[in-house]
């Protein structure tokens, strides 16, 4: 197989219609297609079904793409706020103070992460994405006060410039994992696990590999990089806390120190980070986006964001941490309605990775033409993997990379972080709280009956939680 | 213990039961921003984790007893030399400098280490020198299972056996055994042996201190079948 062609993949410049699973042309509904009525599709063998089981007999491998989980699940969609009523008091949208500033890492570090808004951009690793992306994030997040993370690849100094408040990952490749970079980083988050592949390496292909990923990673450029999935100095819980105590000792106590799970077993998860050292936790659902993982563990590893988020909670309150053991939350935040829901159940922050792609101009209408070039289509574009991106983002190619602006990347950054900051409090102040931090489990409800359950809020027009007494 | 009186001393002496393992390693730390002794003893280690990690500067350090995890983690330029035995993680992601223990190691000697020389004059446990990037690690006894697993480059030299599964998954690496093997890991194969390799091992022995003959080794490496995914090597993995 040629060094640049992808494993998994439909060949580039092949018509993106039914053959390929998962997309249809862009903009038709698949309940409206004009079709006899008496052609019935089988909903267990889709187009989507079908379309995937003759791309796997002629390619002979799995389909590894990017973005998140692309299925329905329950999520944040599934709950309501209640807003301020005869037994609640509102405060005024345009006048009154909805604070939104958060401290992560107060539980041992010396200089805890103070941030404006608790909104914060996720790991992405240079590699997976662009310089000019990865700088206009830095300058985004920078701008409204917030974070940036780094990923499997490293920190470069275009990121460490255009960061204020860089949180740079431990993960277990190590790629340009060294000393300075850890003194140099505001916090250090160890990755155990990301929502698209709780329990899965990352695989970088070798057509991504460029001179400087390469010389970054301590590897020949042009293949396929693989990335651990176990750390290699530490096992179990145990250890986990013996490998904090250490990367606090390499940083004289001064970082906080995040640990970041995939979320599974999110209770003990959390519950085992806490007892090794965590000062703040980061649980990734399973909607968490990927730069190249097969599709099969995108989809069908890990558990959602909503039922997560109720989890950790529950751990970090029956340890009497909650609070002091900050949580962030990742997987599927689109909008101030999903930051809102996230922070009523408990939740001290949320990341953003998906979203803030797209609002850097992934899967942007102007780019449909360039999309159908390669096979895809704008809103359905998830081949993050093949390094081909035209909108500049997930790609090492410098042609591609120099099309996309970091400025103005950054602005729109700044802008969607503002407006997801804007609806969280407009969310807030309908619910009467001062502060984002004051939303509550009791301003909820649930639409559905699993939502209720998972996020053990009632069901709307009852007071009833599925599993409560 | 009476530190200003030691200061004037040739050998700054810290006695681990009288000063804390913090205090020690933010002094250890100090030295890459401030001169301070460049020549430190450490007793009654007890095993102690993270001890002497994080330095960034041109100083001896030697260590009396043993030491548990992550010892001279992530050392930059200092000489770290152990009397006695280590634990996991001994040396980890090493950046440069020399760290020697006398006795043996534990699990993931040396692991993702990127520059550097690391000696252990006895045996190492499992996955010594994973994912090692640059680091050079030389092994006097054996070494155990799942070494130079994912190793990226550098050199490994283990002068006594291998255990299973060696260099699995290795990429450039380079693994000089002169003992047995127990099995090689995939993508892992013996490879010739050539002038330019004996005299990296003879160097690389040279400077460890250890004295072994180099003709009885033998050297693997990657096979370079796994760089790319093919679906033919599915059975492989």
């Amino acid at each position: 197989m040629a060094t640049g062609e992808r494993v998994g993949v439909r060949p580039v410049g092949s018509d993106p219609g039914p053959q390929y699973a998962g997309v249809r042309p862009h903009g038709s509904d698949p309940t409206k297609t004009e079709r006899p009525w008496n052609l019935r599709e089988s909903y267990l063998f889709d187009r989507t079904v079908i379309a995937e089981i003759q791309r796997a007999s002629r390619e002979g491998i799995y389909d590894i793409r990017g973005f998140g989980a692309k299925r329905r699940l329950p999520h944040f969609d599934d709950l309501l706020f209640l807003g301020a009523s005869i037994s609640r008091y509102p405060l005024e949208g345009y006048r009154e103070r909805c604070a939104t500033d958060v401290v992560l890492g107060t539980r041992f570090a010396k200089n805890p992460l103070e941030l404006k808004i608790p909104v914060t951009i996720a790991g992405m690793s240079f590699g997976a994405l662009s310089a000019p992306a990865k700088e206009a994030l830095g300058r985004g997040a920078s701008e409204v006060g917030t974070s940036t993370t780094t990923g499997d690849g490293g920190m470069t100094d275009e990121e460490r410039e255009h960061s204020t408040t860089l949180v740079y990952q431990v993960l277990p490749s190590r790629y340009g994992m060294n000393p300075d970079d850890l003194r140099r980083a505001d916090a250090i988050e160890v990755v155990v696990g990301q929502g698209a592949k709780p329990g899965g390496g990352g695989m970088l292909l070798g057509h991504k590999i460029s001179d400087r990923v390469a010389e970054m990673r301590d590897l020949p450029k042009g293949i396929d990089q693989r990335s651990a999935s176990r750390h290699p100095d530490w096992t179990g819980p145990d250890d986990l806390e013996i490998k904090i105590g250490e990367l606090r000792e390499i940083t004289d106590w001064e970082k906080p120190i995040f640990v970041k799970v995939g979320a599974s077993r999110t209770y003990y998860d959390v519950q085992l980070a806490v007892k090794a050292g965590a000062d703040a936790i980061v649980v990734d659902g399973m909607q968490g986006g990927t730069a190249a993982t097969q599709d099969v563990f995108i989809e069908h590893v890990g558990i959602p964001t909503l039922p997560a988020t109720r989890l950790a909670v529950d751990a970090l309150q029956e340890l009497g941490v909650h609070r002091q053991v900050q949580l962030i939350v990742s997987g599927g935040i689109r909008g101030g309605a999903d930051v809102a829901k996230a922070l009523a159940l408990g939740a001290d922050a949320v990341s953003i990775g998906t979203a803030a792609l797209v609002a850097l101009g992934d899967n942007s209408p102007e780019l449909d033409g360039e999309y159908r070039e390669l096979g895809s289509a704008a809103g359905f574009y998830d081949d993050y993997q093949a390094g081909r991106d035209p909108a500049g983002i997930s790609t090492q190619e410098e042609a591609l990379a120099a099309r996309f602006d970091p400025v103005l990347g950054g602005r729109r950054i700044a802008n969607y972080l503002r407006v997801l900051t804007l609806e969280t409090q407009t969310l807030a102040r309908a619910c009467g709280k001062s502060h984002v931090h004051n939303l509550e489990p009791e301003d909820l409800v649930a639409l559905t009956v699993e939502a209720a359950a998972m996020a053990r809020v009632p069901l709307a027009g009852t007071d009833w939680i599925p599993g409560s007494a | 213990m009476a530190v200003a009186a030691r200061e004037q001393a040739a050998v700054e002496l810290v006695d681990l039961e009288q000063t804390s393992l913090r205090d020690l390693n933010q002094r250890l730390h100090d030295l890459a921003r401030a001169p301070g002794p460049s020549a430190w003893r450490i007793v009654n280690p007890s095993g102690a984790h993270a001890l002497a990690c994080g330095i960034d500067a041109e100083v001896e350090v030697e260590i009396d007893g043993h030491v548990g995890y992550y010892c001279a983690g992530m050392n930059k330029r200092a000489t770290v030399r152990v009397h006695g035995n280590a634990g996991t993680g001994l040396a980890e992601n090493m950046m440069s400098g020399l760290v020697v223990v006398d006795g043996n190691a534990s699990q993931s000697a040396g692991a993702t280490g990127r520059g550097g020389l690391l000696v252990v004059g006895g045996d190492a446990a499992a996955r010594c020198g994973i994912s090692m990037k640059g680091i050079d690690i030389v092994v006097g006894g054996s070494v155990g299972h799942m070494s130079a697993f994912m190793a990226q480059t550098g050199c490994l030299v283990v002068c006594g056996d291998a255990g299973e599964a060696l260099g699995d998954s290795i990429y450039e690496a380079r693994l000089y055994i002169g003992g047995s093997v127990a099995s090689l890991g995939a993508d892992c194969v013996e490879k010739e042996l050539r002038d330019e390799h004996a005299a990296q091992l003879s160097a690389l022995l040279d400077a460890a201190g250890i004295d072994a003959d180099p003709s009885g080794f033998r050297r693997y490496g990657s096979a370079r079948q796994l760089y790319n995914f093919r679906i033919d090597n599915a059975g492989a993995y």
